[in-house]
């Protein structure tokens, strides 16, 4: 069934500050929040996620009491979780304040310390990694759940992608009232959230099929046509409720402009489940629309860090998919200082690297970074690409020139590399404002 | 085959079964040729094509299982590359690649399916998920230790007379054993077909299992190539300290993820 109105009308339900948590979780709450202020006084990080976990192990059903009343949307898939759930924040925080990890801690700690944090919020924005949508979506009941792309990542730590997809889909099965805001062009996605009960269908693209183009139901090879893309199993691409043409995102009856400042095409399909999303939850479409515009930094993506004469593009990029939407946000000629690390968080195997059609990246300076240095700069040798590798990412800068530099790592490359550069101070600063 | 000629690598299915980015092996293969002033073309096969049966290697990869039995369902319907693997190409095996070229394999609910039954090997999933880095000592000789990310659920049992391609000296590999001292096993080697688990270009950290390759496909020496970060690279996977850092990083890993398929 397809929602074409937007959810219901925000009065529905009573402010969450009005609702009493027992005792016993406004212990847990208060617990970690002491903790998450006392690790980052000490300088130790953002908090959240310790902050979370205390509470959660004082309180096992905090994240089930933490979201009981509020208006929740999940924001999750393989790439562009975080940018996306900022982008849904911005768009929501119009009708009312929002709880939101937006530092991207997407397990449940992080959403419970999100909502610790705001507990007055009527609204809440999280982000959830793909793992784990299935048990937060079991504890928070959600108004919205947006599904953006589902590919391999991080194999090594992950199951396969298609058991991903079909847990995925039996957690939205088990939540009739939930709207699914999924990306039709995404087969992964559309094996998933045809299972749901309410579903509204975006065309937001797909920029990397290397797992969609065998079917995930039946294992035969997906036909494409101009339309769409199709199985001899019956599985299709759905009609989508909301296109993008023309930089604009279009429903049957609405024209709204996409003319966000987060660059690429990828951004712009993200904008449009955004925009989607903050339609289902109740944001009119156009007072949405003008709030995407105001977002440019998302957690550190896309700022320009000024170090000496060189001012560098610092963008995020974890895995082929995210490379196949990088790739056409990166200067035609700037140098490019490229950081890959392979720790927990980033997967172990670095294999993905060879699935990154490096071979584009043609005519410019080339300098490989990071723990996996070697790995990368075989890699690029492989791709005809010359390059220097150096293993440090700020001795690495030493090689490249002044300018203008893209600055492309994956996970905790990019964090750490952020925080060399950055130093405490200017961190938690930013933290202040974006409070 | 003279130097002048162009040598064909054939990618097969990577539609398929290109979930552990294996297609890296054809561009590896590929290059170490050109390098050498040895023309190369890579030529894929994808399961809407009639497949070229004229190539000297051929590469599989690995996959899920769905894609796997798809995989498997259309080899077999094609007699004459089957033909072609059995007597005229080198192959290069990965994973469910290896799995799909034995006797037969079963998944997870127990159904058994047959292989293309050009080894004499039998596949069985596992109780847990092998995740992690292996190293093993090669059976051939002048190739030395073989390094590479596992990650899977088979377990293949090698038929007698079939030989291992390595001796695994951390990591999982086949999961079994054999000989008298009981070594576990890793991969099969044949005379035309290099099996393994070692995944996402395993190449790219073995060159001399490549060159080896190679060698056999053009009949001619391949003189050494100096590589930058090639020596890093397998100087990361074979030294001690990553041995013991990641062998603890294995165990956790499997203690934890093993809710796969
Ligand atoms: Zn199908």
């Amino acid at each position: 069934m397809v929602v074409r109105t937007p959810g219901v009308s925000p009065a529905a339900t009573s402010p969450p500050g009005q609702r009493r948590w027992g005792w016993w979780t406004r212990a847990a709450v208060r617990a970690g929040l002491i903790t998450a202020g006392l690790s980052r006084r000490l300088g130790l990080g953002a908090g959240s996620i310790i902050g979370g976990r205390v509470t959660l192990a004082l309180d096992a059903h905090a994240l089930r009491r933490l979201a009981a009343g509020r208006r929740v949307v999940l924001v999750s898939g393989t790439n562009g979780k975080t940018t996306t759930s900022h982008l849904v924040a911005a768009a929501v925080r119009t009708v009312g304040p929002v709880a939101h990890n937006s530092g991207g801690s997407n397990m449940a700690d992080g959403a419970v310390a999100a909502l610790a944090e705001a507990r007055d919020a009527e609204y809440a924005v999280i982000e959830v990694d793909e793992l784990h949508l299935a048990a937060v979506a079991e504890a928070v009941d959600p108004m919205v759940v947006v599904l953006l792309n589902l590919t391999r990542d991080q194999l090594d730590r992950a199951t396969e992608v298609g058991a991903i997809a079909s847990a995925v889909g039996h957690a939205l099965a088990r939540h009739p009232r939930t709207v699914v805001v999924a990306n039709a062009d995404d087969p992964m996605v559309v094996s998933a959230a045809k299972l749901a009960t309410r579903s509204v269908w975006v065309a937001a693209g797909s920029s990397w099929l290397g797992d969609a183009s065998s079917c995930p139901r039946c294992g035969h090879t997906l036909t494409f046509t101009e339309s769409g893309w199709e199985c001899v199993c019956g599985l299709a691409r759905p009609t989508p409720d909301w296109r993008i043409e023309n930089g604009k995102a279009c429903t049957s009856n609405m024209v709204l402009p996409l003319d966000i400042r987060l660059p690429g095409q990828v951004n712009r399909s993200n904008a449009a489940m955004a925009l989607a999303a903050a339609c289902a939850v109740g944001v009119a479409a156009d007072q949405a629309a003008s709030a995407l515009r105001e977002v440019d930094v998302v957690a550190g993506r896309y700022a320009v860090v000024h170090r000496g004469a060189q001012n560098l593009r610092m963008l995020l990029a974890k895995n082929p998919a995210g490379w196949a939407g990088m790739l056409s946000m990166l200067g035609e000629s700037r140098p490019l200082l490229v950081i890959i690390n392979a720790r927990e968080a980033d997967g172990r195997d670095t294999s993905w690297l060879w699935d990154v059609p490096f071979e584009q990246l043609t005519s410019r300076q080339v300098v490989a970074s990071g723990e996996r240095a070697a790995d990368l700069g075989v890699r690029l040798s492989y791709a005809g690409l010359e390059h220097q590798t150096v293993a440090d990412p700020l001795a690495a800068l030493a090689a490249l020139p002044a300018g203008e530099i893209d600055v492309v790592a994956n996970y905790t490359a990019f964090h750490h590399f952020r925080r060399r550069l950055l130093g405490g101070s200017r961190l938690s600063r930013e933290r202040e404002v974006a409070r | 085959m003279s130097g002048e000629s162009t040598v064909t690598i054939g990618l097969l299915l990577p539609d398929v079964l290109g979930t552990y980015s294996d297609a890296g092996n054809a561009t590896i293969l590929a290059q170490r040729l050109r390098w050498r002033g040895i023309p190369a073309e890579i030529r894929t096969i994808t399961a809407c094509d009639v497949p070229v049966t004229t190539c000297a290697v051929y590469l599989l990869g690995g996959g899920e299982d769905t894609a796997q039995q798809f995989a498997a369902d259309w080899l077999r319907r094609h007699d004459q590359l089957r033909r072609a693997l059995e007597t005229s190409a080198v192959t290069l095996a990965v994973c469910a690649g290896l799995q799909i070229l034995g006797r037969s394999m079963s998944d997870a609910s127990g159904h058994h399916y047959p292989g293309l039954d050009l080894l004499d090997i039998t596949t069985a999933p596992g109780r847990q998920r092998a995740v992690g880095e292996v190293i093993a000592t090669c059976t051939v000789p002048g190739i030395g230790s073989l390094t590479g990310f596992e990650n899977h659920r088979g377990v293949t049992t090698l038929g007698p007379g079939t030989a291992p391609l390595g001796r695994v000296i951390t990591g999982t590999g086949n999961g079994t054993s054999e000989g008298t001292t009981r070594y576990r096993t890793e991969g099969v080697f044949t005379d035309r077909i290099i099996g393994t688990y070692l995944h996402g270009p395993v190449l790219a950290r073995n060159p001399a299992l490549a060159d080896h390759i190679l060698h056999k496909v053009t009949g001619q020496v391949m003189p050494a190539l100096d590589l930058p970060d090639q020596a890093a690279l397998r100087h990361t996977y074979l030294s001690h300290t990553y041995l013991g850092r990641n062998y603890l990083g294995h165990t956790y890993l499997q203690g934890r993820f093993s809710r796969c398929s």
